[in-house]
């Protein structure tokens, strides 16, 4: 049991830790509640079901190019759809909103509602300290842990992730630094995408793909992100894997408790809220505080 | 008999001096004289749904347009009250006016509660908490399936009534007084204070304005009229499920808000008698059925792209313009301004800042 709850947390958690990073980034820098974030990893567990059960490519191949394909597909969509509105933030968010439902619609369309299975891309399974863990799982965090490190030495050493941090902190000055702060958002949008897809990728054999699957995970890391503070990096991380150690608890320990994950993950944004504001890591914005 | 002719005076100087007052003069009567014509009972079905989600709209735009308490979760509001009415009149037999009237003042309650979570926050945060309350109460619901129903929720909800007509004069007169009733008071003082709490809550404090009872009075306004519209849906659909409470609904109101204009009431209530028989009839063919979804946020997506501060202020300002010297607004093909007969067209204006000799 104790075992069980471990490693689902820390599969989970490394999930949502992928999803709530890339989303944090976009608001961080655009000011964007991108609500269409999580469509794309669905997005991409499609583009990786098509490429690698339908037409048979080896399943590392089948993963990079799903994960390049949806990355150039939300780059299209920011282009097309977000930027002719980014002055009007209620036209940006309903606009996000709309991409969401035209993604899950157009899946509806070409794929059905019914779930889809994926097989599994490695078999096997190893025990560790008496449970079996798939090899499976294993990848997931492998594969997790290797873009978080990635995702860490490109934010803090190289100078794009810089310029990233400096666009979250303050776009006023970070653009009156002559930074092209339209740049910088759209490689955060392009990096926000590219980890959504390797989230949707790397779980899509695991989890069932169906064109719905893009509404929990997104309740889920909203109540991440701000657990972990709006913006913040580090924050997003480690509420990503508080939130998934929650939820296999509640799982694992409450009657019902697959019905109550969401409202447990849920109250503890709400309390979080109410004691803390600005989040475990938050940043208190300018324009914000008073 | 003079009150008569001074009705009608008010409505020729008044009302059918402005196109955008003439068409909703008219959208008035329409739907208060369409059973007479033309009593289909599909139009009049849809027209009845779209009269309660128009009030789900308009309540919506006075919490999130005027005050600027943008709910991502109002759907808390409309599910809520309708499954305390379900629930009173399937299991306690209580009489289903009394019923809808007890959903109202809970959902009220449940905006009071809400606000107070809210009053400490602001902007994305409080949008972002606001998603979580329905969730939060969808899974309380189905971990409890003996009480609530469960997914499938809690049907055979009676009816107010049991003629077709009386449904739809009932959800068509509440939609009027309702959204007219928050329509005057966005436009009362009221109001005006709360454009001053959203445009700017720290000033509005310095000018002695109690700024935490205004945004907790609109959260208990803005839910109790959403409650209503919740539970005369449940009443009339006889049924109230998961679904009334769900994302998708809070989504889909945000839509009708935006789409239509926020900040103005008549525009998400537009919004909704376009869009929802929009829908429903791409719904009805054969090749669309399924993904009428589809249609709907391509559609929302093109015109956003045309119209970023939505619809109804679109169309208003193609056919209304405003006075450059007193600011009334004028139907656009007048020569000169109603009020103060100053020229109205770009080129006649006299210079209004040029030098005067």
């Amino acid at each position: 049991m104790l075992q069980d709850i471990v490693v689902t947390s820390l599969v989970n958690g490394s999930v949502y830790a992928l999803l709530a990073l890339g989303f944090s980034l976009v608001f961080g820098v655009a000011r964007i509640v991108n609500v269409a974030h999580t469509a794309f990893y669905m997005l991409a567990a499609y583009a990786f079901y098509t490429l690698f059960a339908k037409l048979g490519l080896h399943f590392a191949l089948a993963g990079v190019l799903a994960v390049a394909l949806v990355t150039a597909a939300a780059l299209a969509c920011y282009r097309l759809v977000i930027q002719p509105v980014r002055e009007h933030e209620a036209a940006v968010l309903i606009a996000t909103i709309a991409l969401a439902l035209l993604i899950q619609e157009v899946l509806l369309f070409a794929f059905g509602g019914h779930y889809l299975g994926i097989p599994s891309t490695l078999e096997g399974a190893v025990r560790v300290a008496g449970v079996s863990v798939p090899y499976q799982r294993f990848l997931i965090l492998a594969v997790a842990a290797a873009v978080l490190v990635a995702m860490w030495a490109l934010l803090y050493r190289t100078k794009v992730g810089l310029a990233i941090r400096c666009a979250a902190n303050d776009l006023e000055i970070a653009a009156l630094m002559g930074m092209n702060v339209h740049r910088v958002a759209l490689a955060t949008i392009g990096v926000s995408a590219a980890l959504a897809a390797i989230a949707g990728v790397i779980v899509a054999p695991v989890f069932v793909v169906d064109p719905l699957m893009w509404l929990a995970p997104l309740v889920t890391i909203l109540a991440i992100v701000v657990l972990g503070g709006l913006g913040s990096v580090k924050g997003s991380v480690v509420g990503a894997f508080l939130i998934g150690f929650v939820e296999a608890l509640t799982v694992f320990l409450l009657p019902r408790g697959a019905f109550l994950k969401g409202a447990v993950a849920l109250t503890i944004l709400v309390i979080v809220l109410l004691v803390r504001p600005q989040g475990l890591f938050g940043i208190v914005y300018e324009e914000e505080e008073r | 008999m003079y009150w008569l002719r001074r009705l009608f005076r008010w409505f020729a100087a008044d009302v059918l001096a402005l196109p955008s007052r003439a068409l909703v003069a008219l959208w008035v009567l329409v739907l208060l004289v369409l059973p007479v014509f033309y009593a289909d009972p599909y139009v009049l079905r849809i027209v009845t749904l779209a009269s309660l989600f128009a009030i789900f709209a308009a309540s919506w735009d006075l919490l999130a347009g005027y005050s600027g308490q943008v709910n991502f979760g109002h759907a808390l509001f409309f599910g809520g009250s309708a499954y305390v009415s379900a629930m009173l009149s399937v299991k306690a037999g209580v009489p289903p006016w009394l019923a809808v009237a007890a959903g109202t003042a809970a959902a009220a309650l449940l905006g009071l509660a809400s606000g107070y979570i809210c009053l400490r926050l602001r902007g994305s945060y409080l949008s972002l908490a606001t998603l979580a309350f329905p969730l939060i109460l969808v899974g309380l619901l189905l971990a409890a399936p003996g009480f609530s129903g469960g997914e499938l929720g809690l049907p055979g909800v009676p009816r107010l009534t049991n003629k077709p007509l009386g449904n739809y004069y009932i959800a068509v007169i509440a939609m009027l007084v309702v959204v007219f009733g928050l329509w005057a008071l966005a436009d009362s003082r009221f109001g005006l204070l709360l454009h001053a709490i959203r445009d700017d809550e720290l000033a509005a404090r310095a000018a002695g304005i109690n700024t935490p009872r205004y945004k907790l009075a609109v959260f208990a306004i803005s839910g109790a009229a959403a409650g209503l519209a919740g539970a005369l849906l449940a009443h009339y659909m006889r049924i109230a499920a998961p679904f009334l409470l769900e994302t998708a609904l809070s989504f889909q109101v945000v839509i009708w808000g935006i789409f239509g204009g926020i900040a103005t009431i008549y525009g998400p209530v537009a919004a909704v008698f376009v869009l929802y028989p929009i829908t429903e009839w791409i719904g009805s063919f054969q090749a669309f059925g399924e993904r009428r979804l589809l249609v709907f946020a391509a559609i929302v997506l093109v015109v956003l792209l045309w119209m970023p501060r939505g619809f109804a202020p679109w169309l208003r300002d193609r056919i209304e313009t405003n006075c450059p010297r007193c600011k009334q607004r004028n139907a656009a093909w007048r020569a000169s301004c109603r009020a103060c007969t100053a020229p109205l067209s770009a080129t006649e204006r006299p210079r209004a800042s040029g030098p005067r000799a």
